[in-house]
């Protein structure tokens, strides 16, 4: 396997400040606060959470009552202004199955930020967001800036995780902390604001940036196979 | 009264079958004789897979070629991310269901699970679809009086599917159908078919599975058989067949519907699908009516933005194929191409935003996945897929994918498809032969099949179910093993049917009772001809080739 390819196709180009012109071409100028910042954002949790009402409510402002769950998993952008800076969000929202796990990987590496989303009127969802802690801690990006959705707070009376768990927790792991509702709409761009307020800082990506450009030109040496 | 006729009546060549092509966009190999060779196998399970290593064979040939690139620029060494990488090397063929995940962490799943069901969240209403129905088991009426049932279960006899009823209230019936399955497999030998009153009950064995349909339909053994290995595949497309076995030589007692929940509407979907949708019935896929300039239009436009292991590229519309561009090397099975239309028709989360989804094609490689863009072109009933062995390049394939939508754009190419799914099939009228009521054209060497929408009298489902088996019950006697049929004319109280089949088509043509066999013959000829004079419009013929 081609470590050069790899490293530079993961998306490292599109989403580390980098404007992209063409597959060869990377312009070197980094972005300057105040200009259009582009953030890859995943959404992690159990299936069944409302990981996708959520996207739905935050980029389109819709929400619907019974989507069918996600297959794989779907991209979509918005681009939110907070302050006199702009953020082009890339969302990743994956699929919650067990059998999708494995695919988990590529959707947070290179992320600036993951929001595991639980359902409060449900312990064991709450319990599995754990779990992708401990993985995206492990295998995730070094300055990764967690968020935690309690999502369906409007369920009040099934609640099963307090506020305060929750909570709490977040405080634990120093992350971003909400409870959600995609149905009500309810804190679902709060938490985007609140992720933008906590990315990792630019000086970061600048050095990451430096790694590409050594190796970014190759793309064009690259030989299909079937021609 | 079946009747078979002497094939050189008719005159109509076969060597000129209409809507034939030289290079075929499907594979084009008769799923009957596949059926049969496989169930020859059944006994002694050394099934070979179809094809199998094809995606390995395709990330090889893609290794070697970046291998020669890089030894002509200095390498660089990112120790950061080498072991991502190998990770992922490790991943590109299959979802990594982390061997430690099944011993350990498993259990803290069904843990999880049972917890689950004890609480009875949310989650458990959302994701059965069908309450009303979740309800019956084995001693409702409702549930017997089903037409056709299907039973899927684990070697061990844990239930996995069934088509209605909850399968933890089907665990006797389960074990029935264990029973009998591994007592027949005892003297090795294999149990089949089982007739009981009218129901044919029919059984297959994919190791580690065992699937069963009971049936009141009337259909065949055979047709059957087909239809329980869609199933099989639908489950396959999945897990793939390696992660499949994987998990059974671990835990021979696994209940796999934890790893199939959420996909039992594409079960679900697939079975009422092969009810009344007769491209399973004849293994061929249904191209759009298009007018052929913009359909080359469309292929070049799919063609010219090929980017690098991409290996097929299907521009799907209302679950019928505009075009497809495939790997020179590489076709794509009609079987495969069904699974696909049933996963776009199954789920409509596919409509609001691009996908990545890995696809496993169990015909084209059962043991790795294909990983497919899937996304609606420009809220356009036209869905492009775009298939990759590399599971790391959504990026470019989401650029792939602008390239050809601008190009479409600009030649009015989605309105063109939005206009033809909107006008539908043509009617059996604009064909022009008065007894004519309805017909099904398959051409061999294409695997595609045409025929008109379903105008009266057939405009109500239930004359279309009637319908429909009139022409299943006409394949099922030309396809007979024992005794297959060239010719069949068949004469029943509401229609009659002539059943034709020749090295380069199959024809099946329904026409009012009281028609002749001379006229009727008279009449596919003239079918025949005109599809001839369509075929452009109706089938894709020379489909480009990355």
């Amino acid at each position: 396997m081609d470590i050069n390819r790899i490293h530079c196709e993961n998306g490292d180009k599109c989403m580390n400040g980098l404007h992209e012109t063409s597959a060869g071409r990377i312009s070197k100028q980094p972005h300057r606060m105040g200009s259009l910042r582009e953030v890859k954002v995943c959404l992690l949790g159990d299936s069944g959470v409302g990981k996708s009402s959520i996207v739905q409510r935050f980029v389109t402002d819709t929400y619907h009552d019974n989507i069918s769950p996600t297959i794989g998993a779907s991209f979509m952008g918005k681009t939110l202004q907070v302050g006199n800076e702009s953020f082009k969000f890339q969302i990743w929202d994956t699929a919650g199955q067990e059998k999708y796990r494995g695919l988990a990987p590529m959707y947070y590496r290179n992320a600036g930020a993951a929001i595991i989303v639980y359902d409060i009127t449900n312990q064991s969802t709450f319990d599995l967001i754990k779990v992708w802690v401990r993985e995206l801690h492990q295998h995730g990006p070094e300055n990764i800036c967690i968020a935690i959705a309690g999502n369906k707070c409007d369920l009040e009376d099934l609640r099963e995780v307090t506020e305060r768990d929750g909570a709490a927790y977040a405080s634990e792991i120093n992350a971003v902390f909400g409870e959600t509702s995609a149905k009500t709409a309810k804190n679902i761009s709060e938490i985007f604001i609140e992720i933008s307020k906590n990315l990792p800082p630019l000086e970061f990506e600048k050095y990451k940036q430096g790694v590409i450009q050594v190796d970014s030109p190759k793309k064009n040496k690259r030989k299909g196979c079937c021609k | 009264m079946a009747t078979s006729l002497h094939s050189n009546q008719i005159s109509a060549g076969q060597e000129h079958a209409p809507g034939g092509s030289q290079n075929p966009v499907l594979v084009t190999k008769d799923s009957y004789e596949e059926l049969e060779e496989d169930l020859s196998l059944d006994v002694d399970q050394s099934r070979p897979r179809h094809a199998s290593g094809v995606i390995a064979e395709i990330v090889e040939s893609r290794q070697h070629s970046e291998v020669d690139s890089n030894q002509n620029n200095a390498a660089v060494d990112y120790p950061a991310t080498d072991q991502q990488v190998k990770g992922i090397t490790a991943d590109t063929n299959h979802l990594s269901l982390g061997d430690g995940q099944l011993t350990d962490e498993s259990e803290v799943f069904v843990e999880e699970e049972e917890q689950r069901l004890r609480s009875g969240s949310v989650l458990q209403t959302v994701e059965k679809t069908k309450p009303a129905v979740v309800e019956e088991d084995i001693h409702s009426a409702a549930w017997k009086k089903h037409k056709k049932h299907i039973f899927i279960l684990s070697e061990a006899g844990k239930p996995i599917y069934s088509r209605y009823g909850n399968e933890d209230k089907l665990v006797t019936l389960m074990g029935v159908i264990q029973a009998l399955m591994s007592f027949v497999q005892d003297d090795k030998d294999s149990l089949r078919s089982v007739v009981a009153g009218g129901h044919l009950i029919v059984f297959l064995l994919r190791q580690p599975l065992m699937l069963v349909a009971a049936s009141s339909t009337g259909e065949s053994q055979q047709q059957l058989f087909l239809q329980l290995r869609y199933m099989y595949n639908q489950i396959l497309s999945v897990l793939t067949h390696t992660q499949l076995n994987r998990i059974f030589e671990q835990r021979r007692n696994y209940d796999l519907r934890r790893l199939l929940s959420g996909t039992e509407r594409f079960l679900n979907s697939l079975a009422d699908l092969m009810d009344s949708d007769p491209c399973f019935l004849l293994t061929a896929v249904r191209g759009l009516p298009l007018d052929n300039t913009v359909r080359d239009v469309i292929g070049q436009s799919m063609q010219s933005a090929k980017v690098k292991d991409l290996v097929f590229a299907i521009l799907i519309a209302d679950g019928q194929l505009v075009t497809l561009v495939h790997m020179k090397k590489y076709i794509l099975h009609p079987a495969d191409l069904h699974l696909v239309i049933n996963l776009l028709k199954a789920s409509t989360s596919f409509e609001t935003s691009d996908s990545w989804v890995p696809l496993c094609l169990p015909n084209f490689d059962s043991s790795g996945y294909l990983y497919s863009h899937i996304s609606y072109l420009d809220d356009s009933p036209a869905c492009l897929l775009l298939m990759t062995v590399d599971q790391m390049a959504f990026k470019e394939m989401e650029n792939c994918k602008q390239k050809i939508l601008e190009k479409l754009k600009k030649h009015n190419c989605l309105a063109a498809i939005k206009d033809s799914v909107k006008r539908g099939s043509y009617t059996c009228q604009e064909v022009g032969i008065s007894e004519l009521r309805h017909f099904l054209y398959k051409n061999k060497s294409t695997a595609q099949f045409t025929a008109p929408s379903w105008g009266a009298p057939y405009s109500d489902p239930a004359e279309q179910e009637r319908l429909f088996s009139l022409y299943r019950f006409v394949h099922q006697k030309v396809h007979n093993p024992a005794r297959p049929l060239k010719i069949l004319f068949y004469v029943g109280s509401h229609e009659s049917a002539l059943g034709w089949i020749t090295s380069g088509f199959e024809l099946y043509a329904v026409f009012s009772p009281l028609t002749t066999k001379q006229v009727a013959i008279l009449a596919v000829n003239k079918i025949l001809k005109w599809i001839k004079k369509e075929e452009e419009r109706l089938f894709i013929l020379n489909p480009p080739e990355y």
